[in-house]
């Protein structure tokens, strides 16, 4: 058997900022964050030669060689908990899982090993597990998942998911530096969106976890959201424009710990709030978003909370079926709009 | 690859009474110390038991009656850089790797001295410095954690082994087998030792596994295999000085077979129920690792009065170590919110204020 392999192939290093799609930018900040720091390393499945399902590890494996770029068996588990070992060790590690949908495989060590380590014994495990997430693609129900509710309810995750190229690298760098283990969501819609392309800064920087941002400032009415469905409430704000509701948009951009002062400071100034998102409504992040509202900005609300989200099944592969799963920008116009009427 | 059986059960010859092997390189003062962990491991369980007939220990209480030399025989085996993950039945093994017996008195009695502070319970901690990784209850888990443990001493250009204890039940897991794939394919010195002890709780090997020996699985994983006597404690610590030996070369991960039998159930309040009349019993008059011991090193000049005096000292360290446990403080209940996160990053988790009036 030849040991060469069919394709000689060896991608650039990416640029140090400069024009980047979300994907692109996910890429710089590993391989800035890999120059940096040596002990930082990639492991996962077909991360190396082949350069990640997406290719967001693309390059990685000639640059920095196999020491530090892991293929693995079929194996979340074994990710995942050698992760978890080798955090503990000093090193960095960035596991990759080939789509999201994935990472019940590794549920019993993301949860009972990486997330409890440090209250049980003070020794924190600094990695990140990060991957594809979404639906909208067309990919049905083994390719589609939101996660994040699976993971909201233990204590010790931080859950991150970025909408924007800038976010996206200013947060997986965050992420490697942090000291506690990160989940970082990728929605795959957003990898290659021309919409999403901009001008990154050549310098190092960092966007904190813990921090959501104003994605559109507005004063009649918040939409919390984040990930691919920022744009969908950017596209209601814009079509609300017309009408002439100034709609807020709050992209939280993590979602553990949840930045519960923006949420609380937008809806006060609104005194009307949307809670939107991807993943199913019933145990969505959306119930805890509206709880904290009841809870904590009851006297300033004029209507009730309304979550929308996607309907209580799997996620459909036909696209009209999926289309019907999906909150679409239409659901969210008419709900800010029966908001609007209180 | 076959299987190692240099160091298999031994069978009792015209009636006389086990011993140990006698194919050893441990010298005489080693032999001794070899001895007095074994004693330590057996006391301070007792006195755990103690404590918990007089409900000072919080949760239940995990014994390793019967096999405690398969985890001091295999670590007294290991350099002090070497890791070990221990099952809750490897108390023994942590105590080798330099663990006090205060820290596990105030673990078991859930006191603020204890190293989890009372957020976790018996051995589910760990210390870095001294190579020790606590399990935690989820059996298989810690077999990829120790790969990872591995994986960075790699990447760090250290020399060391990694020792992963399991048992005949938790071989049965998704992660057991993960973890052994992966240290397989990356040949990583991880040695993983099968403590088989016979029962999962209640269920006996014949419904755990279809394999007679536990070591036939070595050859799914391309590795090598042993099956040892987990009731010697020296034929233990030859095994693992063999099989460190070997990974410490860069040949690859090893599966132990320690063949042993669990005389307790699977905690204090197990009846067991479910053990067939006299087998306890016959495992307890004829073939106690401690008895074993103490019969090889009579025969080979050590006196009563030796032992009795290593005896003497274990009794007087356990004493004070849980005096000193006793007298630690229960946690302050405020305690609970820390450390979920690094707290100058994240703070505590305190009862939220709008439960406040």
């Amino acid at each position: 058997m030849s040991t060469t392999v069919k394709k000689e192939h060896r991608s650039a290093r990416p640029e140090r900022g400069g024009q980047a799609t979300l994907v692109e930018a996910i890429r710089q900040g590993i391989w800035e964050e890999m120059e940096r720091d040596p002990t930082v390393f990639v492991i996962g499945e077909d991360v190396g030669a082949y350069g990640g399902a997406f290719k967001v590890t693309d390059g990685l494996l000639d640059q920095f060689g196999k020491e530090r770029v892991i293929d693995t068996p079929i194996s979340e588990g074994a990710i995942v908990g050698a992760s978890c070992g080798a955090a503990l060790m000093g090193m960095r590690p960035v596991a990759e899982f080939q789509f999201i949908d994935f990472i019940s495989a590794g549920f019993d060590l993301l949860t009972n090993y990486a997330a409890k380590c440090r209250y049980r014994w003070g020794a924190g495990v600094p990695a990140v597990f990060r991957g594809p997430c979404g639906s909208g693609v067309r990919s049905g129900p083994f390719h589609s998942l939101n996660a994040e509710s699976f993971f909201l309810n233990t204590a010790g995750l931080k859950i991150v998911e970025p909408a924007t190229a800038y976010d996206a690298k200013g947060l997986i760098k965050a992420a490697i530096r942090d000291p506690d283990p990160v989940l970082f969501f990728e929605h795959k819609k957003l990898y290659r969106l021309p919409r999403l392309r901009e001008e990154l800064p050549p310098d190092d920087y960092i966007v904190e976890i813990g921090k959501a941002r104003t994605a559109h400032a507005g004063r009649d009415l918040s939409i919390i959201t984040f990930g691919a469905m920022v744009l969908t409430a950017l596209d209601a704000a814009e079509e609300l424009e017309r009408e002439g509701l100034d709609v807020e948009v709050i992209d939280l951009r993590t979602l553990a710990p949840l930045d519960k002062a923006a949420i609380l400071a937008s809806v006060k100034k609104t005194s009307k709030a949307i809670v939107l998102h991807e993943a199913s409504r019933t145990g969505g992040i959306g119930g805890e978003i509206a709880a904290l509202i009841a809870e904590e900005a009851f006297e300033w609300l004029d209507a009730p909370v309304i979550r929308v989200a996607s309907i209580d099944t799997p996620v459909p592969y036909a696209p009209p079926l999926e289309d019907y799963y999906l909150p679409q920008t239409k659901d969210v116009v008419d709900a800010a709009r029966k908001l609007a009427a209180y | 690859m076959s299987i190692n059986t240099k160091y298999s059960p031994a069978k009792a010859v015209n009636g006389e009474p086990l011993t140990c092997t006698s194919e050893t390189t441990l010298k005489p003062e080693q032999l001794l110390e070899l001895y007095r962990y074994l004693k330590l491991t057996r006391l301070v369980e007792e006195r755990i038991v103690n404590l918990y007939r007089q409900t000072k220990v919080v949760g239940g209480v995990f014994r390793s009656l019967g096999q405690e030399a398969t985890a001091v025989g295999t670590a007294y085996a290991l350099e002090p850089q070497d890791f070990i993950t221990p099952l809750i039945r490897d108390l023994g093994a942590v105590l080798v790797k330099g663990i006090k017996p205060r820290d596990i008195f105030a673990q078991y009695m859930a006191k603020a001295w204890g190293p989890s502070g009372g957020r976790d319970l018996n051995i589910h901690f760990g210390d870095l410095e001294k190579g020790f990784i606590g399990p935690i209850s989820h059996l298989g888990d810690m077999i990829p954690v120790m790969t990872g443990i591995l994986l960075g001493g790699r990447f760090k250009q250290k020399n060391f082994v990694g020792v992963a204890y399991i048992g005949d039940g938790g071989m049965s897991t998704g992660a057991f087998h993960e973890g052994l794939n992966f240290a397989a394919v990356q040949r990583l010195p991880l040695i993983v030792v099968a403590e088989h002890n016979q029962y999962a709780y209640s269920t006996p090997t014949s419904m755990q596994t279809a394999v007679k020996d536990l070591a036939e699985k070595a050859a799914g994983y391309g590795i090598a295999g042993y099956i040892v006597d987990g009731n010697d404690v020296i034929a233990c610590y030859e095994v693992m000085k063999h099989a460190a030996d070997h990974a410490r070369r860069g040949e690859g991960a090893v599966l132990i077979e320690a063949k042993t039998y669990r005389r307790k159930g699977h905690a204090e309040h197990d009846d067991q129920r479910y053990v067939a009349e006299g087998e306890v019993e016959w495992w307890e008059k004829n073939n106690d690792p401690l008895d074993r011991f103490e019969k090889y090193l009579q025969q080979t000049g050590v006196t009563k009065e030796q032992l009795g005096e290593i005896g003497a000292g274990v009794v007087r360290e356990i004493d004070e170590d849980c005096a000193w446990a006793e007298s630690s403080p229960m946690p302050d209940a405020e305690q609970a919110a820390f450390n979920v996160f690094d707290n100058s990053i994240v703070p505590p988790a305190f009862r939220p204020k709008v439960l406040e009036s």
